[in-house]
């Protein structure tokens, strides 16, 4: 063979060394984590009313940023649990926010009726905003204070008698 | 007349080719589509996942098979509830495209090389050898007379 040929072919088998490698390494640091800090942003369309709602423009208020879908067993558990806190808590400057990720729009409607929930829904249909919050299964509950920083994290469903482990991440937003 | 035949026979060819295609189309089956459809919590196709959110997309594909949709509405609808990465194959434009062009472009690569080079080795005629008998010249025929009489 020709030698520049086969220097030709020993440059293009290195090149292809190195774009697998590119791509493994790019992988690897985009694996689903939870974020520390700012609260990741998101603009997700509204299931219980039309529009949009975006993170940031709940700014100066405590957020409760519950994800869910209705196909999870877990959330029909902890969905009265979030009302509840909605309830108690909305006067005090503290916004819950359900995000239906990974779900149809039509069932989850359905489980928000089914359960009663008034406070704001929007759908994540893709998992962009799950996978920006390093959310690995449902349900998962964060806690952002006024300042649009994360200050606490539920891996995981409530009970109904964790009303308390609610309560205390929503007092921690609003005074951090 | 010999180029109508020949043109009659390619369209045969091609509507013969494009007819399942297009029946694929018009009534897909469940079967078909859990193949191209990805379930969006476990990465895997639906035929080979029992997740609960790839058990409802099976029901909701065979309601809108029974409700007479074609096989692009279907996607469409799976699109606009879960995002592109729903479909198992990647979009035809944007980013999605490279994994189209991409083998496209090595298989057009690799047999350009392996024509070059098949053609180069069909050239090959080894290395140069000086042909035998050719006369050495004065100083080299002097000097191999002078190395043989040390022997004599």
């Amino acid at each position: 063979m020709p030698k520049q040929l086969k220097l030709g072919a020993q440059g293009l088998a290195l090149a292809c060394v190195a774009g697998l490698l590119s791509l493994l390494i790019w992988k690897l640091a985009h694996q689903p984590h939870v974020p520390k800090g700012s609260a990741p942003n998101f603009t997700l369309p509204r299931l219980d009313s039309s529009g949009k709602l975006q993170l940031a423009s709940l700014r100066g208020r405590a957020v409760v940023l519950n994800f869910w879908a209705s196909w999870c067993v877990p959330c029909k558990g902890e969905a009265p649990l979030f009302e509840a806190a909605w309830k108690q808590w909305r006067k005090r400057g503290v916004v819950v926010v359900g995000v239906d990720s990974q779900d149809f729009t039509g069932d989850a409607r359905r489980f928000a009726n089914a359960y009663g929930i008034t406070y704001p829904l929007v759908h994540d249909g893709a998992g962009k905003t799950k996978d920006s919050y390093g959310v690995t299964g449902f349900p998962e509950t964060f806690f952002v204070n006024r300042k649009g920083r994360l200050v606490g994290h539920i891996p995981g469903a409530l009970a109904k008698d964790d009303a308390g482990q609610l309560n205390q991440g929503i007092q921690k937003a609003l005074e951090s | 007349m010999r180029a109508l035949l020949l043109a009659v026979l390619v369209a045969l060819l091609a509507l013969a080719a494009a007819a399942p295609a297009l029946a694929s189309e018009r009534h897909p089956t469940l079967a078909e589509l859990e193949s191209e459809i990805i379930c969006p919590t476990c990465h895997t196709s639906l035929d080979q996942s029992d997740s609960p959110i790839a058990l409802r997309i099976k029901n909701f594909i065979s309601a809108r098979i029974a409700a007479g949709d074609t096989k692009s509405q279907i996607k469409s609808k799976l699109v606009a509830q879960f995002g592109e990465g729903v479909l198992a194959e990647p979009p035809k434009h944007g980013f999605g495209l490279l994994a189209w062009i991409l083998p496209i472009a090595g298989i057009i690569g690799g047999a350009v090389v392996v024509g070059l080079l098949a053609w180069r080795w069909s050239r090959w005629r080894g290395p140069a050898v000086a042909p035998a008998g050719a006369p050495l010249g004065p100083e080299l025929d002097r000097r191999v007379d002078e190395e043989l009489a040390r022997f004599d």
